[in-house]
């Protein structure tokens, strides 16, 4: 082969090897979705509908949790799927840094109430002005509190909170068990790292500020926060212990940590009540919303949203869908083959949690069916009441790096490397500089 | 060339940038490899890659030097011996790390519990930073067997006649090791040694799917488990700072190039080939 014929072989074989043949995306009418599963009547229901109003549309679903690498090389290459589903957190970060973009005239186009959103989750998905998503799922976090070892311990678990800090630790301290050098019950579990926000919030303090510019991480009332905390799981057992005994858990079994006795009471996220009511209809627990120290009971709300990429092919039908999906019809017809799913399986339905008010207001007039579960009948109108209750952190476009500083802070505390003010000035230094690159502040 | 060289020469140019794969690269000069030198996550993460490098290499060759022995004398059932060995190497790393996720767990693990059998009480292998790194040491035992095969054959090699010649002077087994054994086998060890180093100096799925990748599990041992690819890892898809990564890239490419350097300049004094005049 000559040197020329040579060449034209490897650019050739180089340019079929990088993809510039037809992919996927080029159909005039394919759709193409990244973050999104099929797991249940959610899922598939919702879908259905969308496929039903429009049938010249190639939906392709790729099934799989969310991948922010997979997501951020497709985006920086050009060839991002049309429509991406992940936590609001995550999507509010995307959108301040640019990756996903505005749909405000799709919002136009389809005349959309955002309104109907709750206000909370919309906020996430708004930034500087624009909205870059429209919010699906909406979860909350609230307090369950195991009974049969709290009233065993003489509390009343009616009157057990995270108002009083002080009678809450010796609350833990009672209701904590521990036997041949091995801990047997964790007495309250504050949920740390992950709950770190919440807990600031219960103490008055926000750690990023509304725009998402700033950082608040050494804010003498979130040192305060991460010192009673860590102290509050010390107390308990060393966290290395505490931790590998929660490991042991079998969280979403039969035998989960309230049907084996192993913790009292915990704040947890909403879904757990439908994880309960599943797995362990027969525990015995009080749900309760979660107070700040002024006994005002509020929440912490999440989910995930629609967006569109930068750069996706067919901006026009990934708004029809974002639409379609997060409209309350769609929502309503999920809730119903939900519901005749898990009917159909002999077990109760405990509502679908939205972000969108008036579906919700719909299901738990029309489609809610407890079928006399416990769990569900106390838990349910405990979610609900919180709903307007919550807030939820900003978007930043240094989300992820402001999220590692909180939560290794709060993690080298627990392991007594340091002191919560010694952890907290360096995770404020960590965030100020993460924020520094990332807008140059 | 083009794949390998391509990639490397870019991400050598990335190094000298500030890049987030959505806005364009700009040149910041050598901020990035400024950066890396007072960044104390660096300083961490290389501390663990190393403590964990240097208890697993040898561990590593030590095992399957031993195991490699008793193959050798299982005579017909060699074969059988040899599958089981290695059948461990083809069980996926991540499902891996979710088995020893569970055997390590210091409060319920079957690892602790088999200790208790013998008096001991096993530490927090998962949650206690100081006994992570053993932990995930333990875990790379698993793939053992991959060396050992290799070791396997190479003693084989090792003339049989220089074992005899050694017994009828009244060398004792020990001193045939020393003498015969190891020297024979040298440039077996040199090499899995060299590729060991450079595996373990990159190591990197087991110790992000055990304590990084989900929510339950990141951030709960403190820096511990923070090995240096994962930190670069971090740096270039969660905090989207591909030019600091690059450099990251880069700085670990000459730490394991001093490394292989200072292994191939021992080992002119330590490795026997036969083909050398004696």
């Amino acid at each position: 082969m000559s040197k020329a014929g040579t060449l034209i072989a490897v650019a050739m074989l180089a340019a079929g090897c990088a993809g510039l043949g037809a992919s996927a995306n080029d159909g005039p009418n394919v759709l193409t979705t990244m973050g999104f599963g099929l797991p249940d009547e959610h899922a598939t229901a919702r879908v259905g509908l969308f496929r039903q109003k429009y049938p010249g549309i190639d939906l392709r679903i790729t099934e799989g949790a969310f991948d922010e690498q997979q997501f951020l090389s497709a985006v920086a290459s050009g060839e991002p799927p049309d429509l991406v589903y992940a936590d609001r957190v995550k999507l509010g970060g995307f959108a301040a840094r640019g990756a996903v973009q505005p749909i405000d005239e799709c919002v136009r186009r389809h005349r959309v109430d955002l309104s109907v959103f709750r206000s909370a989750a919309l906020r996430q998905v708004t930034v500087d002005g624009h909205t870059y998503g429209l919010p699906d799922f909406a979860t909350v976090k609230l307090l369950i509190i195991n009974n049969p070892p709290v009233r065993a311990a003489g509390i009343d678990p009616a009157g057990m909170s995270a108002t009083d800090w002080a009678l809450l630790a010796a609350q833990t301290s009672t209701l904590t068990e521990s036997g041949g050098g091995r801990l047997r019950r964790i007495g309250f579990d504050p949920k740390l790292p992950d709950f770190v926000p919440l807990w600031a919030k219960a103490n008055g303090a926000d750690l990023i500020s509304p725009d998402g510019r700033r950082a608040m991480l050494d804010d003498p009332k979130v040192v305060e926060m991460l010192r009673y905390t860590t102290d509050l799981v010390k107390a308990q057992a060393p966290w290395a212990s505490f931790k590998a005994f929660k490991d042991g858990f079998d969280e979403f079994g039969a035998g989960n940590q309230y049907a084996k006795d192993q913790l009292a009471a915990m704040p947890m996220d909403s879904f757990y009540i439908n994880t309960l009511a599943t797995n362990s209809p027969d525990v015995d627990v009080t749900v309760k919303p979660f107070t700040d120290r002024a006994g005002n009971a509020f929440t912490e709300l999440g989910g995930q949203a629609w967006a569109i990429p930068r750069g996706a092919a067919h901006p026009e039908q990934a708004c029809d869908f974002l639409v379609t999906m997060t409209a309350k019809d769609a929502w309503v017809t999920a809730a119903k083959a939900r519901r005749d799913g898990l009917a159909a399986k002999g077990r109760p339905y405990g509502g679908t949690f939205t972000a969108n008010r008036d579906a919700d207001d719909e299901i738990f007039s029309a489609v809610y069916r407890p079928n006399g579960n416990r769990i569900i009948e106390q838990g349910v109108p405990v979610v609900l009441s919180l709903q307007e209750k919550a807030f939820t952190l900003p978007p930043s476009p240094a989300a992820p790096d402001l999220i590692r500083a909180w939560r290794s802070a709060a993690v080298r505390v627990l392991n007594g490397q340091q002191t919560a003010e010694q952890a907290l000035a360096d995770a404020q230094r960590e965030a100020d500089l993460a924020l520094r690159r990332v807008i140059g502040r | 060339m083009l794949f390998t060289a391509g990639p490397m020469v870019f991400s050598l140019y990335l190094s000298l940038t500030r890049y987030d794969m959505l806005k364009p690269a700009s040149y910041v000069g050598m901020d990035n490899y400024r950066e890396l030198i007072s960044d104390p996550k660096v300083a961490t993460a290389l501390y663990n890659t190393l403590f964990f490098t240097f208890l697993h290499v040898p561990l590593q060759i030590v095992l399957a030097l031993g195991l490699a022995s008793l193959l050798r004398r299982a005579g017909r059932a060699s074969g059988f011996f040899r599958t089981v060995l290695y059948l461990p190497v083809m069980t996926p790393p991540v499902a891996l790390a979710a088995m020893f996720l569970l055997l390590l767990n210091g409060q319920t693990g079957a690892i602790n519990e088999l200790l208790g059998w013998f008096g001991f009480t096993g530490p927090n292998w998962t949650t206690d930073p100081v006994w992570v790194k053993p932990g995930l040491v333990v875990m790379s035992l698993w793939t053992v067997g991959s060396t050992a095969i290799i070791y396997l054959a190479a003693l084989s090699r090792v003339p049989g006649e220089l074992y005899e010649a050694a017994r009828l002077d009244g060398a004792s087994p020990w001193r045939q090791f020393w003498h015969i054994t190891l020297p024979g086998i040298s440039g077996t060890i040199y090499f899995t040694v060299v590729v060991n180093t450079i595996a373990s100096l990159q190591t990197f799925t087991e110790a992000y799917a055990m304590f990084f990748g989900n929510s339950e599990t990141a951030d709960s041992q403190g820096d511990s488990a923070l090995f240096y690819v994962i930190y670069l890892f971090q740096q270039a898809f969660s905090s989207l700072r591909m030019g600091y990564a690059s450099a990251l890239g880069w700085a670990l490419f000459v730490v394991i190039a001093v490394i292989t350097v200072i292994q191939v300049r021992v080992s002119r004094r330590l490795v026997h080939y036969e083909s050398e005049p004696r």
